[in-house]
């Protein structure tokens, strides 16, 4: 559903009503994409769930010879787990911070180790926060928060929690 | 068995699974997060988490099986393990997988395969009770009950 409201009021709220938040989360696990599904959902989210880096990359258009996303396609957030087969979240989020589209997206890396080097790599290169699992609400009330600062950076927001 | 007898079987049940470590708080995490909007996501997540441990387990198996072990294949497949174990609140899954990655790094085989015994002991455990407990809940909901998520006090 194409929703083309204007944004001139965009300020007064973080979002028009209809218009819930976009988030891709990214994980290998069947059993935590659910649960980060449900999170989200639960957030008044709308989710779109990657089982690895490559096919997130397709969802977003950076895939090799993939033609870039027109400007309907909206991500808020990007949320990815650490340790994936293939690419790991680390080597996703340089994707993501490397492209010209995409790189605004803020990009939350989770993982079930609390390494610091690892946390520190993934915050220099650029993410926006790395949480260890596993999530429970309040980390994802937080993302939400978040969410509606970037949205609407020209009026402090009261988190509502939700 | 009327319903406020079986409620009352639910709740003792599931104190006494916290109580003996089977499940941990991330267990109640996901309760909450069921509703009526979707009163089937803790059986959905069970599901996925049975599905996923058996496969890991064969794997494991068949890992440790060889003549030469891949002491990487058989960690990583442990750390998935954990993972889902931890995700879904089964805590003494999670605590066997712990031990297991230890030995994986020591590339001990003989640690490693009575570890794995122990995973697969203590998955069955908790395969039963949540299968149990899942029962438990639908019986209280096809006598026309709710399951008593409040009297469970942390």
């Amino acid at each position: 559903m194409a929703s083309s409201s204007s944004s001139s009021s965009s300020c007064a709220m973080g979002f028009d009503f209809d218009e819930k938040p976009h988030v891709l989360a990214v994980d290998d696990s069947l059993v935590d994409r659910k649960v980060i599904e449900r999170l989200l959902i639960n957030s008044a989210c709308k989710v779109t769930t990657a089982e690895n880096g490559k096919r997130a990359l397709e969802f977003l258009g950076l895939a090799d010879g993939q033609p870039p996303k027109n400007a309907d396609f909206k991500v808020n957030m990007i949320i990815t787990d650490y340790c994936m087969p293939g690419m790991t979240g680390y080597e996703l989020l340089k994707r993501i911070k490397e492209s010209p589209n995409m790189k605004e997206v803020p990009v939350v890396v989770v993982s079930s180790e609390n390494i610091p080097t690892r946390i520190k790599q993934c915050l220099e290169e650029g993410a926006q926060e790395f949480l260890l699992k596993p999530l429970g609400p309040s980390d994802v009330t937080k993302l939400r928060c978040q969410i509606n600062k970037l949205k609407n950076p020209c009026q402090e927001m009261l988190c509502m929690g939700i | 068995m009327e319903v406020g007898q079986m409620q009352r079987t639910w709740i003792e049940y599931t104190k006494s699974l916290f109580s003996e470590g089977f499940l941990d708080a991330q267990f109640t995490q996901l309760q909450l997060l069921q509703d009526e909007s979707n009163p089937d996501f803790v059986v959905e997540v069970v599901s996925l988490f049975f599905e996923d441990s058996e496969r890991l387990l064969n794997d494991l198996t068949r890992a440790l099986d060889q003549p030469i072990v891949d002491f990487k294949k058989v960690d990583a497949h442990v750390h998935q393990l954990k993972g889902s174990s931890s995700s879904i609140g089964a805590q003494r899954v999670k605590n066997a997988c712990i031990g297991f990655r230890n030995f994986c790094e020591q590339q001990n085989a003989e640690a490693c395969l009575r570890c794995l015994q122990q995973v697969k002991q203590e998955y069955y455990l908790v395969k039963n009770k949540l299968e149990t407990l899942i029962r438990l809940e639908q019986q209280i909901v096809a006598a026309g009950g709710s399951v008593p998520m409040e009297e469970l006090s942390f």
